[in-house]
């Protein structure tokens, strides 16, 4: 029974995994563009909601009411006025200035909010669940975060294929040339799209902050398991990324089960045997 | 001078250092279909393109409408009333048939094209569409680059290279349909390899040489030796 606990349990964390990835999946369909800033965007999500919540007293998941529409706005601007200056046919510069936005979210979110690590306090939530099985409970707040990763996921598998601004932002992935011909500009279907990603990145950041300790440095690390959770998924694939995420998860429970040490290597293990078998990930969409 | 709905003035244009265009000067009047004609690498779909504002490396004038669209971008040109069913049809293919023609009807003008008039013109499409756009043949897959630059209801349509990759038959039948398409006092330039075929539906015609204009006019108006002879450059 202990690894029925343990697959369960490692299905539940992928789903914070698949919300890591859920917007490095859709900027890469949409504009080709790798975002090496996006782990840093969760974290200055969860020091937004931090801010807000010692401004207002407010519970964690009714900051996301205010948190996401701010990350929206700050996301279409983002894209709107630097991001979209960066992109052509050269891949390197949006790599170069993602990157040195990483690096100046990390130092910006130091200056304000020092070193120290900080948590969002979700009260009973945190710690209260349900016995599934004998020998397996399943925690609320992992339940809540898996079904709004589902449910993420599913709004934005809607959108992208049932209406006028998924069927812009097919159009635009396929031939932004053709789709100016049909007054598309790109210029503001691609700062929608970093809207929505940055909207996915606060609820990812909030999750993030209620279930441990978060610091300005812990970026990098969640955009690792995010790129891990796109790659074993498959690129632009958005049902592949919560099922990469999934394989993370419990990967990483499997790892720490055999010795505690080996929780994120054995993710790590995983994501490299993918990459060598399936190179371009287990349930690829897109091309190039 | 009213009835004129294109002029350009003076055009010249460059990819990258190249010049292509040197100094075409021409104009379109309301509903007329203006054939350009040419060898490859003449210059013709690069005019298209600077038209319709994916160019934008030129010099020179192009008024539409009597407004000046030289330095707009090819998303504001279509709002203006220009369409371009691109060379290679160059379709969506993560969209179906029909998506496809939506997104053709973005930029939405007043006027007789919708999805039913499409239908009607091409009613094979309406049986396919929700197939994705590439997974039809190529003559139907023409059909969709047309309807969907048919939809935005442009007062000018330029149609490159309709014929290119396609069975004569198929030719055949999407040109047979041409009056139909700019009927309603449409105005078209028609792009086409086929100089017989680009003459016959034309009531103007530019000849373009090395990016000059080596002969216009009415195609009834020169003979063929005169044709080949701007065509060829001799």
């Amino acid at each position: 029974m202990i690894w029925v606990n343990i697959i369960i349990q490692g299905i539940l964390v992928g789903g914070l995994y698949a919300l890591f990835a859920a917007g490095l999946s859709l900027i890469f369909g949409v504009m080709r563009l790798v975002n090496i800033a996006h782990g840093d965007l969760i974290v200055a999500a969860a020091f937004l909601a931090w801010a807000i919540i010692q401004k207002t007293g407010m519970h964690p998941l009714l900051s996301l009411l205010l948190v996401v529409p701010i990350a929206m706005a700050l996301g279409y601007a983002l894209q709107r006025y630097i991001l979209n200056r960066t992109l052509g046919k050269d891949i390197l510069p949006p790599l170069l200035v993602t990157f040195g936005l990483s690096v100046i979210l990390q130092n910006g979110l130091l200056e304000a909010f020092t070193a120290d690590s900080r948590k969002l306090n979700a009260g009973a939530l945190e710690t209260s669940s349900f016995p599934l099985l004998p020998g397996v409970g399943i925690g609320y707040l992992p339940l809540l975060q898996f079904i709004i990763a589902v449910a993420v996921i599913a709004g934005l598998q809607y959108m992208f294929y049932n209406t006028a601004l998924g069927r812009a932002f097919r159009a635009t992935s396929d031939d932004s040339e053709t789709a100016l011909l049909m007054g598309l500009d790109k210029r503001k279907v691609y700062a929608w799209a970093m809207a929505l990603c940055l909207g996915v990145v606060a609820v990812a950041g909030v999750f993030l902050g209620i279930r441990a300790n978060f610091d300005p440095f812990m970026g990098p690390g969640r955009l690792i398991f995010g790129f891990e959770a796109v790659i074993i998924g498959g690129l632009g694939n958005l049902w592949g990324t919560l099922v990469g995420g999934i394989i993370l998860g419990v990967a990483q429970g499997i790892g720490a089960q055999l010795n505690p040490g080996w929780q994120v290597l054995a993710g790590h293990l995983v994501f490299l045997l993918v990459l060598a078998v399936r190179p371009r990930g287990l349930f690829p969409r897109m091309d190039g | 001078m009213s009835d004129v709905i294109l002029a350009v003035e003076n055009l010249e244009a460059w990819y990258g250092d190249a010049k292509i265009l040197h100094g075409l000067s021409f104009s379109l009047k309301k509903g007329e279909v203006l054939s350009l004609i040419g060898s490859n690498g003449a210059g013709k779909s690069t005019l298209l393109k600077c038209i319709c504002g994916l160019l934008p490396k030129k010099t020179g004038t192009i008024h539409f409408n009597g407004e000046a669209i030289n330095s707009l971008v090819a998303n504001d040109v279509v709002a203006r009333g220009i369409a371009l069913v691109p060379e290679g049809r160059r379709l969506f293919p993560s969209l179906s048939v029909e998506e496809n023609l939506i997104l053709g009807g973005q930029v939405r003008r007043p006027g007789p094209w919708n999805l039913e008039a499409i239908y009607n013109l091409f009613p094979v499409l309406k049986e396919k569409r929700d197939v994705p756009s590439t997974s039809l043949s190529g003559g139907q897959q023409q059909m969709v680059a047309i309807g969907r630059g048919l939809m935005s209801n442009p007062d000018l349509i330029l149609l490159d290279e309709l014929s290119l990759g396609l069975a004569p038959i198929v030719i055949k039948d999407i040109y047979a349909l041409l009056p139909r398409i700019v009927g309603n006092g449409l105005s078209a330039i028609l792009v086409e390899q086929d100089v017989t075929r680009a003459l016959d539906s034309a009531n103007h015609f530019l000849c373009i040489q090395e990016g000059h204009i080596s002969l216009e006019g009415a195609p009834k108006a020169f003979t063929k030796d005169q044709i080949s002879a701007a065509y060829f450059g001799m």
